[in-house]
């Protein structure tokens, strides 16, 4: 059943390089395609105009937070997006994550789905920013499924200083490091412990044959060691940040500054040019009296959710994260296609654990076709005139239902697994 | 003793009365020899080259200092005094304008060009002696008192995302300067008539009774101003307190009856016009709290050199050249009914075209009984050019869509400025200094490292043509763009431009105008050549007794000229929906929020389900499905009935006295509010 990796990495690789020549082949016809300015590309916070902006402000020492706010700015360093660099530390990001806590193929097929998803090519080849926060959100996740702790701290504390919302990645992180990758719940664990029933289970060609087996010997008690460690580590390479952060934008006003411009760019939903998200329509329609109100509840909508979620999944720590990646980019107040591949093919990791998915062919049709419509409504209402808002704003809110209705289904799935396993469990008991 | 005491007290009444004679006599000649306030009227009339008329009103009122005054005024505003006072204003301008001033035939170098034309819509801008940090509290309580007076509405100047601080591009000294534009603010009658108020006559009498509303407005360019400045606060010795300076600038297109003769040479006769066919006025009662009340006639420098051909043409080279400078009116082009008082001659001209001319009439010697009524009447039909500023200034926009664009600004030489920059050639290599300075409103989101210059239509690099650049990037909801730039152009430029690209910005509902698909105007860029001063040379013997305007006229300043407003068309939301759009927001929120929620607790439901399937096995049916319904009702999981039935007996009797407890107080509870 299990393909050996010597067979599978040449055709592997053949495709993970093609897809970075495609990319490349894209970049240089810029102007037939003018990606960069699309609204479901390029979010306020992503566009590298907007970057180019703020790094000639700077240069003509000026402060950059006071024109237009690009979390990515923070780094006083002009970056210029090698993009292709970056997709293909993303790619080995990704195949190891995978070769460590899953088998093989769903890691290859996440990855080459992350290559070859068109979500991503097209936000590569516009030249946003997020494909460096979704490289730095992937690599935390590495960093935590293959204990290397500092890495994890790492790429957390980047992630999240560039778009503030992998934030809430740190309790997935955690419980990776806890209590190792995805596994069943470890109750059953301790109930064919019990039973001695591991070798009856052994039998299973799934994933699930290692996460079973190698807790059975020595039950799951939470790792306190790597926690702290990762705790200590994210706190210097925070201080670390911080402080590169002080030093290069001490003239402009200083930290408290920055974080104003940047995280209170994001959390106050300044800006509202449209984008395929569904907050930007509605705060441009909202009364102002209650526009603080509505910002409190959909943030809180994010958060709210965090601890059922972590109890419910603890015991599978990477499909919470993706969970979580996949619950925030929906919710984010400047979503870009970029975050939803992101979350499109890390849900591969899971193909195994996920195939008895409800309304995937529904789903499927929807992402395409609102990917379809989306630039026609847009192009309709912004440059023929001919359109209004409301017909961009249908194609968001249905973009929002869609992946509403993914991500319930995608933990629907994963619980009804888990039952099912339980019930293998009880039926072999009885 | 009574005797004496009595004689004392004559002593001191004598002397008390010496004493208070001595001082009245002694402040009366201070107050004569000393500064009072005064008042002039003077009123400029100009034929432009197009036919039409310039007509430019001057009244000047000065206040002496208060220290030396006191606060009391005979002559000056009240409300003016008040308000320099109040908010430390050192300077201030304020233009009302309706049209544009055609830079191309109306000339744009000479004095009332550069200092008195002013962008469409509303221009103010103040300079406060107040510390720094208080500039900006000081110039929103000016711009709500101006509201106040004048009727418009300047308040809007006062959000921060309306006026800008320039800091050099503007004026030289602008270290507490604010500078604020609305473009679109339209005016009229009600903004004149406060504006009148503050002249002691009104228009009651005086030359502001020429201002006949229904002319003035028809006119193809008006601006009213009004600027002040004040010595009040200064350290330096300033002769007045406060100087006031209102003016009014119409251009008018005469009545032309006689219009369509046309000559022997194909060319049209310029209309005539008189007081009373531009005003339908004439001017009668004279204010006579005016120090001075003056007209002026004024022929531009070309058409003075013109004029000069054409009468050594005519009389074929008699000696008499130059008789139309010494007051003979009857020369072969045109014709003044009255015979003026003066004439005032440019000495020296930096113009090429020759010195200009002014016929000084006195309103003193009119009265009502014997009305001034100057008649201007062409011979001869004339074609001659107002000066230009060394280079013609506009804007437009590029692009098309409501989500990017371009604003251009483009510079075009004038046929002088050739001309005029070979004098001005140095050894240090020519170069024309070009001052732009330009506000852009937050939703027009200008980026700055887009800027493109072009010099004669090929694309040039900033280093060598910029000198000096200052951006101040705007702010969403805070505060404008500002763009502060000095270029260097070489001397023989044909043209230059400089792009910028923008995003255009989304705003919230409330922030568009009730006219939101008009689009948004985005202020007039100011561009300046300091290098050139638009100053006029005039031969004046008795400089103390020199009319405001005059002197205005021969005072230094620089080049101004306004560009275009831009009309920017943005993106607009539906107005209609927001009730819409909030409720179905929220739908899809509780959409994700209910159904995530009830897929992670599904598990407790799949265990009461196996959990109710074993008891059903065991209990009967009916007081099972009750105690499920009640435990449905009262929201608390089920439990499976352990007890006897009498358990489920009590809950109802306790459920259905609860139910009649909440009935009876909401009953209660209307009966009360009714």
């Amino acid at each position: 059943m299990e393909v050996p990796p010597q067979k599978k990495r040449p055709w592997f690789w053949s495709w993970s390089i093609a897809a970075v020549i495609f990319r490349l082949v894209l970049v240089y016809f810029p102007s037939s395609l003018n990606l960069s300015s699309r609204p479901e590309v390029s979010t306020p916070v992503t566009s590298l105009r907007r970057l180019a902006e703020g790094y000639w402000l700077k240069q003509s020492s000026m402060s950059p937070y006071a024109d237009f706010v690009t979390a990515l700015l923070i780094r006083a360093t002009g970056q210029n997006l090698q993009v292709a660099y970056g997709r293909s530390l993303e790619l080995l990001g990704l195949s190891r994550v995978s070769e460590n806590s899953e088998f093989l193929p769903s890691g290859d097929i996440a990855a080459l789905l992350y290559l070859w998803n068109p979500f991503t090519i097209v936000t590569c080849v516009g030249s946003s920013t997020s494909p460096v926060e979704n490289f730095f959100i992937v690599l935390s996740l590495y960093g935590a499924c293959t204990r290397l702790v500092p890495l994890a701290a790492f790429g957390w504390v980047i992630a999240s200083h560039l778009s503030l919302y992998p934030a809430v990645i740190v309790i997935p992180a955690v419980l990776l490091l806890g209590y190792g990758p995805d596994a069943p719940p470890r109750k059953y664990l301790l109930q064919s412990n019990d039973a001695n029933f591991g070798d009856n289970l052994s039998s299973d060609s799934s994933s699930e044959h290692r996460g079973l087996k190698t807790p059975a010997v020595k039950p799951a008690n939470f790792l306190w060691r790597p926690v702290v460690l990762f705790l200590s580590w994210a706190s210097v390479w925070a201080l670390y940040v911080v402080v590169l952060c002080w030093m290069s934008v001490k003239e402009y006003g200083g930290l408290w500054e920055m974080f104003k411009r940047t995280y209170g760019f994001i959390i106050t939903v300044q800006d509202l040019s449209p984008n395929i998200g569904v907050l930007w329509y509605f705060f441009a329609e909202v009364f102002d009296f209650f526009r603080s109100f509505f910002l409190i509840v959909f943030h809180m909508n994010i958060l709210v959710m965090i601890l059922p979620l972590a109890i419910r999944l603890n015991h599978r720590p990477f499909f919470l994260a993706v969970v979580y990646i996949a619950i925030s980019s929906m919710l984010k107040s400047y979503p870009s296609v970029s975050d939803s591949a992101l979350y499109l093919s890390l849900l591969a990791l899971f193909i195994n654990e996920l195939a008895d998915i409800q309304f995937s062919f529904f789903l499927f049709c929807g992402y395409v076709g609102v990917s379809l419509l989306s630039p026609v409504m847009h192009n309709l209402w912004i440059w023929r005139g001919t359109g209004n808002a409301n017909f961009y704003f249908a194609t968001a809110m249905a973009y929002a239902c869609f992946q509403i209705v993914l991500v319930v289904e995608c933990v629907n799935a994963m619980l009804n697994h888990d039952r099912m396993i339980r019930k293998k469990l009880s039926t072999t008991k009885a | 003793m009574p005797t004496s005491t009595r004689s004392e007290m004559v002593c001191l009444k004598l002397v008390l009365v010496l004493f208070i004679l001595c001082f009245a006599s002694t402040s009366t000649g201070k107050e004569e020899e000393g500064i009072e306030e005064q008042f002039t009227e003077e009123l400029l009339l100009r034929p432009l080259p197009d036919r039409k008329v310039l007509a430019h009103f001057h009244f000047d009122t000065r206040a002496p200092p208060t220290d030396s005054y006191g606060r009391h005024h005979r002559i000056f505003p009240k409300a003016i005094y008040q308000l320099v006072h109040k908010y430390q204003v050192r300077e201030m301008e304020l233009s009302f304008t309706q049209g544009r001033w055609n830079y191309g035939r109306w000339g744009g170098y000479d004095p009332i060009a550069s200092s008195n034309v002013k962008p469409p819509g509303v221009e103010l801008w103040a300079v406060f002696d107040v510390p720094q940090d208080q500039v900006d509290a000081s110039w929103k309580n000016l711009t709500h008192t101006l509201s106040g007076l004048f009727c418009a509405s300047v308040n809007y100047l006062e959000s921060s995302t309306a006026y800008s601080a320039p800091d050099w591009s503007f004026r030289e000294f602008s270290g507490n300067l604010r500078y604020g534009t609305l473009p679109r603010e339209a005016v009229c009658t009600e903004n004149l008539t406060p504006w009148l108020k503050l002249l002691p006559c009104r228009d009651k009498a005086g030359l502001s009774g020429l201002m006949n509303r229904s002319s003035i407005y028809r006119g193809f360019y008006h601006s009213q101003r009004l600027h002040l400045t004040s010595g009040e606060f200064n350290s330096k010795a300033v002769n007045y307190g406060i100087m006031l300076e209102q003016t009014l600038t119409v251009v008018l297109e005469p009545n032309t009856l006689e219009a369509g003769v046309t000559r022997s040479s194909g060319l049209a006769l310029q209309p005539s016009w008189s007081l009373s066919s531009l005003f339908g006025r004439e001017v009668g009662e004279r204010c006579v709290l005016a120090k001075s009340s003056n007209v002026y006639v004024q022929l531009e420098g070309s058409l003075v050199s013109v004029l000069k051909n054409k009468w050594e043409e005519t009389s074929a080279y008699e000696a008499d050249t130059l008789s139309y400078e010494e007051g003979s009116l009857s020369n072969p082009s045109f014709e003044l009914s009255v015979s003026p008082n003066r004439i005032i001659k440019e000495v020296t001209s930096l113009q090429p075209e020759g010195p200009s001319i002014l016929y000084h009439y006195m309103m003193e010697n009119y009265s009502d009984s014997k009305p001034f009524e100057l008649e201007f009447k062409w011979k001869s039909p004339l074609v001659w050019s107002c000066p230009q500023a060394p280079l013609r200034a506009s804007r437009f926009l590029m692009g098309s869509g409501n989500e990017r664009g371009a604003i251009a600004i483009s510079l075009q030489a004038t046929k002088r400025s050739d001309d005029l920059l070979v004098a001005d050639i140095d050894e240090k290599g020519c170069r024309l200094r070009v001052d732009v300075f330009q506000v852009v409103p937050w939703y027009v989101k200008v980026y700055y490292h887009t800027l493109k210059l072009f010099v004669d239509e090929k694309p040039q690099s900033q280093a060598g043509i910029i000198e000096k650049m200052r951006v101040s990037p705007s702010e969403d909801k805070v505060s404008p763009g500002v763009m502060e730039l000095i270029l260097r152009l070489p001397c023989g430029v044909r043209s230059a431009a400089i792009t910028l690209e923008f995003d255009k910005g989304f705003l919230h509902i409330d922030e568009y105008p009730p006219d939101a698909n008009q689009g948004f105007d985005i202020p007039s860029a100011v561009v300046s050549f300091p290098d050139f001063q638009a100053t006029m040379h005039f031969f004046e013997d008795n400089s103390s007794n020199e009319s405001p305007l005059v002197s205005k006229m021969k005072e230094r300043s620089s080049v101004l000229s306004y560009t275009e407003v831009l009309l920017v068309p943005l993106t607009t939301p539906d107005f209609s929906m927001p009730y819409n759009v909030i409720t179905i927001t929220c739908t899809v929120f509780a959409l994700y929020f209910g159904s995530l929620l009830n897929a992670l607790r599904k598990r407790v439901a799949e265990e009461e389900r196996r959990l109710k399937s074993k008891a059903a096995k065991k209990s009967g049916r009916v007081p099972l499905l009750l105690s499920k319904l009640l435990a449905k009702v009262r929201g608390r999981p089920w439990e499976p009935p352990q007890a006897a039935s009498t358990s489920s007996s009590q809950i109802s009797y306790k459920l259905i006295f609860k139910v009649i407890l909440v009935a009876g107080i909401a009953a209660g509870w209307q009966y009360h509010h009714e």
